[in-house]
């Protein structure tokens, strides 16, 4: 049993009880065994409410050492509310370091974005999942998806994808985007953008998915590779805009998001990086020179 | 055709050029007992056994399909012929039996022996369906040019532009207005909605074409386009098509051949006119009289 002298001693380390962290860690060598399934297991419950990351931090309450270095990101802010009070709660029952900094970090949990930054092996990146069957959206019976999954059985999965062009003229899919992985099981990326899906194809790092609601955990092992759904007419293309720059630091390859700025003549929409912590750093460096 | 042997009616043989072959297929639904088989069938006219309340759907059936022909199967309701076509098309496995499948002269395999994933791949490529009713066959929520082209991406088509020229081909074949290729099925009327099945249904240009009572429901001057339409179709692409219908007319205008069903036997089978002016079988001999 691990023990770190600074977590809070009335709780077990990592909150949950070691049983618990046992099953999650069953579940997880077989998504991991099996890139891209969708695994069942218990979800527990925890000190925060369903659909605020209770899959991906049961991943990482159960994988966590006191050795580890931790970052927590939402919406890839690490100061949001709800990326400080997960890794508050991490930090009490745990005792673990915390950083901001992406390469400084062993484990990251994040929700809706992967750090700008490049992923080292050495680093377990753990998803939020708010839905995590991608067959959910042409298929409502859940039964039927799991059937369909095990043979294979896209078709309404495509037709969705031609309706899409259809309908948009482009594959119009802001998050979520259906991908196969290691040429087998189709997967969603939720809740990454599109900008953050190629980071997933053959990569060094481990990434692990967990919805807590939906109870299901799945991973992209390192070296997998990812291939996004598309047409070779029409194929899978990010938000890059050509000319696109971080007002802030100026980056021009980054994921960007809209900021409202208010000044003496009312104020005017930003676009700057999404990744908090890379634009700030980006700023410091800029700063010294 | 020619190779029909006339004085072998019931077991119709034809040796040579055969594409899909049934041999003693059985298919039952309940507990079975032992006196099953002495308590149905159409001489005592019920396919369900009092004594268990088994249901029996098939019992050895046999049949050839050659290559090119139409063959008709006809019976009332509940006389096992929409099972027998759902086992054709590997949707329901037989209790007993083999489904031969050969495409031009190869090695004939046995259907039945395909596990789920196989018999899935199978129906994409070699099968096409036609329900009576539209929604078993279509997405209600998918355009229809999307329900074409679903069988042409399950058949690895990745090219948006090709789908959409071959979906558009499609429907210029069936009959279909192309230019509403993007509305979706509720807009189009009972008969156009058979046509966009016969659409997706030829889609990845398939050896076989299961018919399932494909015009019952339509009005009369709707069900003889769709008729014209399959006849044309027939001609044009040689196609082997296997029509089940309880309407004799249906069947006299499409099949060469034609099967008779009850209770979940096969009572007379043979070339379509000869059945019709010369019914053979007790119960053959009541549908062409009580038929106009």
């Amino acid at each position: 049993m691990m023990v770190n002298e600074s977590a809070d001693q009335l709780y077990n380390f990592a909150l949950l009880d070691e049983d618990a962290k046992r099953e999650i860690r069953r579940s997880l060598l077989k998504a991991v065994a099996l890139p891209g399934h969708l695994i069942p297991f218990a979800s527990r419950d925890l000190p925060i409410a369903r659909g605020w990351g209770t899959g991906g931090l049961q991943i990482t309450l159960s994988i966590i050492t006191p050795d580890d270095t931790l970052k927590v990101i939402d919406q890839g802010d690490d100061e949001s509310v709800n990326a400080v009070n997960l890794r508050r709660l991490i930090h009490r029952t745990t005792g673990v370091a915390t950083t901001t900094d992406t390469p400084a970090a062993s484990l990251i949990q994040t929700r809706h974005r992967i750090p700008e930054e490049p992923l080292r092996a050495d680093q377990i990146l753990v998803l939020q999942v708010p839905m995590a069957d991608p067959l959910r959206w042409v298929e409502p019976s859940l039964e039927r998806a799991i059937t369909m999954h095990g043979e294979t059985d896209y078709g309404k999965m495509w037709v969705y994808l031609y309706e899409s062009v259809v309908r948009a003229g482009d594959l119009r899919i802001a998050s979520q985007y259906p991908v196969i992985v290691n040429h087998r099981y189709m997967m969603d990326t939720t809740p990454i953008p599109r900008w953050d899906v190629p980071k997933l194809h053959m990569a060094e790092t481990l990434y692990l998915f967990g919805a807590g609601r939906e109870k299901r955990i799945y991973a992209v092992p390192p070296h997998t590779p990812v291939e996004p759904l598309q047409f070779e007419d029409y194929p899978f293309r990010t938000e890059y805009r050509p000319g696109q720059r971080c007002a802030r630091c100026g980056a021009e390859n980054t994921f960007l998001t809209s900021h409202f700025v208010a000044d003496a003549n009312g104020g005017r929409w930003e676009m700057t990086c999404s990744d908090v912590a890379f634009c700030a750093k980006r700023q410091g460096e800029q700063r010294d020179r | 055709m020619l190779h029909f042997v006339l004085n072998d009616r019931v077991n119709n043989v034809i040796d040579e050029d055969w594409i899909l072959r049934v041999d003693h297929l059985y298919k039952h639904f309940g507990p079975t007992c032992a006196d099953c088989h002495q308590l149905t069938g159409p001489t005592q006219g019920r396919s369900h056994c009092p004594r268990c309340g088994t249901v029996w759907a098939c019992v050895d059936v046999n049949l050839q399909l050659a290559k090119g022909e139409v063959l008709g199967i006809v019976g009332e309701s509940g006389s096992g012929k929409s099972t027998l076509l759902q086992m054709i098309h590997l949707a329901v496995q037989p209790d007993r039996g083999h489904i031969w499948y050969r495409a031009n002269g190869e090695t004939a395999h046995d259907l039945t022996t395909l596990n789920r994933y196989e018999a899935r791949l199978f129906r994409n490529t070699h099968l096409g369906i036609v329900y009576q009713r539209p929604e078993l066959g279509l997405n209600m929520r998918f355009s229809i040019g999307g329900n074409v082209a679903e069988k042409l991406l399950l058949a690895e088509w990745r090219h948006f532009g090709r789908i959409r020229a071959r979906t558009t081909e499609l429907m210029v074949k069936t009959e279909l207005p192309p230019e509403r290729i993007d509305d979706e099925p509720p807009t189009f009327s009972g008969g156009m909605l058979q046509r966009v099945q016969i659409a997706k249904a030829l889609a990845s240009r398939p050896a076989i074409l299961l018919l399932d009572e494909i015009t019952s429901g339509l009005d009369v001057s709707v069900q003889a386009r769709i008729l014209d339409l399959l006849r044309r179709i027939q001609w044009e692409d040689r196609i082997t098509m296997l029509l089940v219908s309880h309407d004799l007319g249906v069947v006299r205008q499409l099949a060469r051949r034609t099967i008779v069903m009850k209770n979940g036997h096969i009572v007379e089978a043979g070339l379509t006119d000869q059945i019709l002016e010369d019914p053979q079988h007790p119960y053959t001999q009541l549908l062409v009289s009580s038929a106009l």
